[in-house]
């Protein structure tokens, strides 16, 4: 049945401000600078969720509820991801970027915004498939606590496996995908020996600094929710956090020509938006 | 009747899912040229799946190029946008598009009602939308948001659909809309000068 279009939900941009004031005030995040379209859009529908009409409700239950707002951060943060997403990156990452990598004695890749981990668990395959996982560091950050504690348990859901199956194999993926995997009523894990080089620790791209040098960072469809201040301080980020020659994969349909850091790297396949640092 | 007659559009918004596209392709054919607004079209697609449709729409419309816009891309007249596969497409105030990964919204990615509401807030009375055939019930809620912003909404005759629920549901939800055939959709497109 159709449900009425939010008719009860009022949220002004004054609102709003004065949420994002009281959410970094009182709990040390800083969503000023997300991208204002859907960040509205992220809040009035926690508040539908939340049985809420107004913004009054909203500042009651943040300022008053910690646990509430534990809860409207995982709402709020988007988590959804996929394994082998866009196969025709990772094809590329495995024919292109990873023989470059492989002259480096260790190699350090950075998932920034891994949310459950997918993508870190589709990395560590490529990794493993091209021999390299054992000389390979992945470290995989989230703002976002749940989702670091669920991506550390190695499990994710069985209903899109054949989906995921599917993707590796458009990926280039030759062996028995499902292989890597062991099966519970509750989910699919990763092998253990696939995960055990990866560190998750939670990091914000809002706020925190370099951490350590990579030969790779993976962000991908999470500075979509950034605005261009935001958006400028983290491309700033990764390029400090780069090697000289290392690359940057962001989303497919995200694009570095909108940032400062633009004339310092060069698209290095195009149209799949894998850059590389220039010296 | 005359709708869109001397009306100030900045924006035409357009949705549509199953059996839309030969409606949505002689839509974009009567448009004249330069169009003095921005086109924004969402339609339904399967997920990582190359599609052919921005070619397909590109076919017959002259020097009108299809545009899926890349995130922060800024938004201009003239130009004929498609939302990306796979991403909602959102405006922002300061006039750029922005994408969003989050869940479907009505199994659908894109979804209607993410565009429309955000065309709605950010074009209000300078917003026309247009709804087409479709199984499914996205855009009934895009479609209230656009006339409570003040913007002018259009739904397919059902008909005239070769899929009636979406035209359905959102007539269902917003009886003031207009009701319009395609040739009085051409009609009123052609008589609008933005």
């Amino acid at each position: 049945m159709l449900q009425p279009p939010h008719p009860h939900i009022q949220l002004t941009n004054d609102e709003l401000d004065a949420i994002i004031d009281l959410i970094w005030k009182q709990y040390g995040y800083d969503f000023s600078h997300y991208a204002r379209a859907s960040l509205m859009r992220r809040v009035t529908r926690c508040m539908l969720n939340a049985g809420f009409r107004t913004g009054y409700e909203l500042k009651y239950h943040l300022t008053n509820d910690r646990n509430f707002f534990y809860w409207f951060l995982q709402t709020l943060t988007v988590n959804v991801t996929e394994m082998f997403r866009d196969p025709v990156v990772y094809r590329e990452l495995r024919e292109k970027v990873l023989p470059k990598l492989a002259s480096y004695p260790v190699i350090k890749v950075w998932h920034a915004g891994c949310a459950t981990g997918e993508e870190v668990f589709s990395m560590a395959i490529l990794l493993h498939e091209a021999g390299l996982l054992n000389r390979a560091r992945l470290y995989a950050t989230d703002i976002n606590p749940a989702n670091l504690e669920q991506a550390r348990k190695g499990m994710v859901p069985v209903h899109p496996m054949k989906e995921y199956a599917h993707n590796y194999q458009q990926a280039g993926g030759r062996r028995d995908f499902t292989g890597y995997f062991t099966f519970f009523n509750e989910g699919a894990e990763i092998k253990p020996e696939l995960r055990k080089d990866i560190i998750f620790a939670q990091h914000n791209l809002v706020s925190d600094q370099v951490f350590n040098e990579f030969q790779l960072i993976i962000c991908r469809n999470v500075m979509i929710y950034f605005d261009k201040v935001l958006q400028n301080r983290v491309t700033t980020l990764f390029y400090d956090s780069l090697s000289p020659l290392g690359y940057l994969m962001i989303g497919m349909k995200e694009s570095l020509l909108f940032t400062n850091v633009s004339p310092h790297f060069e698209e290095t396949s195009a149209g799949l938006r894998i850059y590389r640092r220039k010296k | 009747m005359s709708l869109l007659t001397g009306k100030q559009i900045n924006v035409l918004a357009i949705g549509g899912s199953a059996g839309s596209i030969p409606v949505l392709i002689s839509l974009l054919k009567s448009i004249s040229k330069p169009v003095p607004y921005t086109v924004i079209i969402v339609i339904h697609r399967l997920k990582n799946v190359h599609s052919e449709l921005s070619l397909l729409l590109s076919g017959g419309l002259g020097y009108l190029q299809v545009i899926e816009p890349d995130d922060k891309m800024p938004v201009e007249p003239d130009r004929l946008y498609l939302a990306p596969q796979n991403y909602h497409l959102l405006i922002e105030a300061d006039l750029t598009f922005s994408l969003d990964y989050s869940e479907p919204v009505l199994f659908s990615r894109p979804s209607i009602d993410v565009t429309f509401e955000s065309v709605a807030q950010v074009f209000g009375q300078g917003a026309v939308a247009i709804l087409l055939s479709g199984a499914n019930e996205d855009g009934a809620r895009g479609i209230r948001s656009i006339i409570e912003e003040g913007g002018t909404a259009i739904i397919q005759a059902p008909h005239t659909a070769a899929y009636q629920s979406m035209p359905l549901a959102a007539i269902r939800l917003n009886q003031e809309a207009n009701v319009l055939q395609p040739e009085e959709m051409i009609e009123q497109l052609r008589r609008s000068t933005g």
